[in-house]
């Protein structure tokens, strides 16, 4: 009989952590895939962020290093000036990326530095229980923002896809979504692609997915599926927002 | 024979660096330290090397981590509120052990405080500044020569304990210019760097962390981490010793004041009196035994420091009962550093007093 589908070469044969319906485990097999594609497993230095995504050196085969709470994109930099032949990818959540970290991703971004940030956005801190994230939508409810989030007060939700796509150094960025077969066929191609930007040594791409948190949503994975095509890709809409031709 | 330069502090440990090998610097701007970048910034492209301007001092320190966990040798620098920013990724650096050199050339403070010479950031250097209990090496130069000698000792002090570093000058040190002659030493035998990320190939897999959520893991890292504390308190405790022999005061202070406190201690040998001076020049680890046993002799201790109070506390604790220990301070503010006179005065009153 012909194997149609197996795991990916670059990821470990283990079970995951994650919550039930979450798509950490989804988003972990693309990246993988976009490794195997490009072949780039054995020299790929992977940068982990703080959030439930923590632990991916226990899924991906690769060399990792950890970074401090939003500051993968700076150690992501540090990798790759040091370790220019080496594929570095950092993997980071939306309180990660777009809170604490905005400094440090929007300038590495402007740099041009030769990275791939894969942006998992699941509108609310995970790890810590489900609080305000900036990519929260306005009246979401949350652990911090138990009223829904109030736009006067708590700002707009920020749509860090768009925002990347206006520096200098970006030279790839696009939002997708895996809440449908359709979604995750079209994140594989997207996260193909942003690899390939890196691999041509093309400067920096990004690819932001939407995500989802059933656990801290209060909702059954099928529920939360739903959610993202519902409420989240209406507002973050699926797209490649910049594509630098060769 | 190495050529004497004429240079200042602040370069003698920038031209250190590369004599180390340290091809990468990260850093952010801010006086008195900003001739480091500036040298950097003209010398590493020519070397091949890396220089990068980061976006804060967070973003440098993270560089810096991440380039270290490569294993190359790699540096920033800054000064006392650019140093607090980057406490949060030295604590990470001390927890992934990691090795690097951070050079704070220290200012006065709280908060923006002012650019003069102070020796207000002894407590956030020597005992941890970050979160989660660690100790770094901590050296701190009191000439244009040692910010050389001493950055190099720094690099090899990191990746023979996978450990950050930091040289704490402030801007006497750094500002000031007098003869070099840079003769980089022969390195220490290091280990091989089996831990460094690189691309696994087919080999195993290597992760740098500072999370350990396994039954018993941090405790045992924690009990792993003091021990390299306890190694490094035997073996790398540097002092220097004037006139101590037959002391009845020692006077003790680091960095740039000790140099003030050497000519004082000289003035008072001249007065007859048997005065002599204990410099540290690693504050971690405090060199408490050379100290226990030159205050022990004297048994009085006179500490100088810029700042009001705080290697006193270490003073005090390596010498026991076994001698006085006072104390003079001069804080910032003033808009001067004490002159050999002022703290020849010091002397009389304190040597006065001393036991017979
Ligand atoms: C400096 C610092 N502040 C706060 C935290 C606590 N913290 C851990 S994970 C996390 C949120 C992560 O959320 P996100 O990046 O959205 O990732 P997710 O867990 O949703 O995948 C926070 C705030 C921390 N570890 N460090
Ligand atoms: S808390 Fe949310 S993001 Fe974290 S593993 Fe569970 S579902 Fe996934």
């Amino acid at each position: 009989m012909q194997q149609v589908f197996k795991r990916p070469q670059s990821l470990k044969d283990v079970q995951t952590h994650f919550c039930p319906g979450c798509h950490h485990g989804t988003i972990h097999r693309l990246v993988a895939d976009a490794m195997d594609l490009h072949g780039v497993q054995e020299r790929t230095i992977g940068v982990a962020s703080v959030g439930c995504s923590v632990f991916l050196y226990g899924y991906f085969d690769i060399d990792v290093v950890e970074a401090p709470h939003g500051r993968a994109p700076a150690v992501a930099t540090g990798v790759k000036r040091a370790k220019p032949d080496n594929f570095v990818f950092t993997y980071q959540g939306d309180g990660d990326l777009a809170a604490i970290g905005t400094a440090e991703i929007i300038h590495a971004a402007n740099r041009g530095e030769d990275i791939t940030v894969i942006f998992v956005n699941n509108t609310t801190y995970g790890m810590t229980g489900g609080q305000m994230a900036p990519t929260t939508l306005v009246g979401q409810k949350t652990s911090t923002s138990p009223y829904g989030r109030d736009k006067s007060k708590d700002g707009s939700p920020i749509r860090m896809a768009e925002l990347m796509a206006q520096l200098g150094g970006v030279a790839y960025s696009a939002r997708v979504a895996v809440d449908s077969p359709k979604h995750v066929l079209e994140a594989k191609k997207v996260i193909r692609e942003a690899f390939g930007y890196q691999v041509q040594g093309r400067g920096f791409s990004f690819v932001e997915v939407l995500s989802a948190c059933p656990t801290n949503w209060g909702m059954n994975p099928l529920k939360a599926n739903a959610r993202v095509g519902e409420e989240m890709i209406p507002y973050f809409q699926l797209g490649v927002f910049k594509k630098e031709e060769a | 024979m190495s050529k004497r330069l004429f240079v200042k502090g602040n370069e003698a440990a920038a031209m250190g660096a590369v004599a180390a090998g340290c091809r990468y610097y990260f850093g952010y701007p801010i006086t008195p330290q900003s001739d480091i970048p500036e040298y950097l910034s003209r010398e590493l492209p020519k070397l091949n090397g890396e220089f990068i301007q980061a976006e804060s001092e967070i973003g440098a320190i993270n560089m810096l981590l991440g380039a270290s966990a490569t294993g190359v040798r790699a540096m920033t620098s800054s000064s006392s509120p650019g140093i607090s920013l980057k406490q949060e990724g030295i604590s990470y650096m001390a927890g992934a052990e990691l090795p690097g050199v951070i050079i704070n050339i220290s200012r006065s403070g709280p908060g923006l405080g002012g650019i003069d010479a102070s020796q207000s950031d002894y407590f956030q250097a020597v005992k941890g500044g970050g979160h989660g209990g660690y100790h770094i090496p901590v050296l701190a130069p009191n000439s244009v020569q040692e910010m050389y000698d001493l950055t190099l000792h720094a690099f090899d002090l990191a990746d023979l304990y996978r450990t950050p570093v930091m040289l704490l000058g402030d801007s006497v040190v750094g500002q000031m210019k007098e003869a070099l002659v840079p003769n980089p030493r022969p390195v220490r035998e290091l280990p091989e760097k089996e831990w460094a990320v690189r691309g696994k190939g087919s080999a195993e897999q290597r992760v740098v962390k500072s999370l350990f959520l396994g039954d018993g893991e941090l405790e045992a890292h924690n009990w792993r981490l003091h021990a390299k504390y306890q190694v490094m308190k035997e073996k790398e405790c540097i002092s220097e010793e004037f006139e101590t022999a037959d002391a009845k005061l020692i006077v003790t202070g680091f960095g740039s004041v000790s140099r003030i406190a050497q000519t004082a201690v000289a003035m008072a040998r001249e007065e007859g009196l048997k005065v002599g001076l204990f410099r540290p020049v690693t504050l971690f680890p405090f060199p408490e035994k050379a100290l226990a046993e030159a205050a022990g002799r004297a048994g009085r201790v006179l500490v100088i420091e810029l700042n009001t109070g705080q290697m006193v506390e270490d003073v005090r604790l390596s010498v026991g009962a076994a001698a006085k220990v006072s104390f003079y301070g001069r804080p910032p503010g003033a808009g001067s550093l004490p002159s050999p006179e002022e703290l020849l005065d010091v002397i009389r009153k304190n040597y006065d007093q001393a036991p017979q």
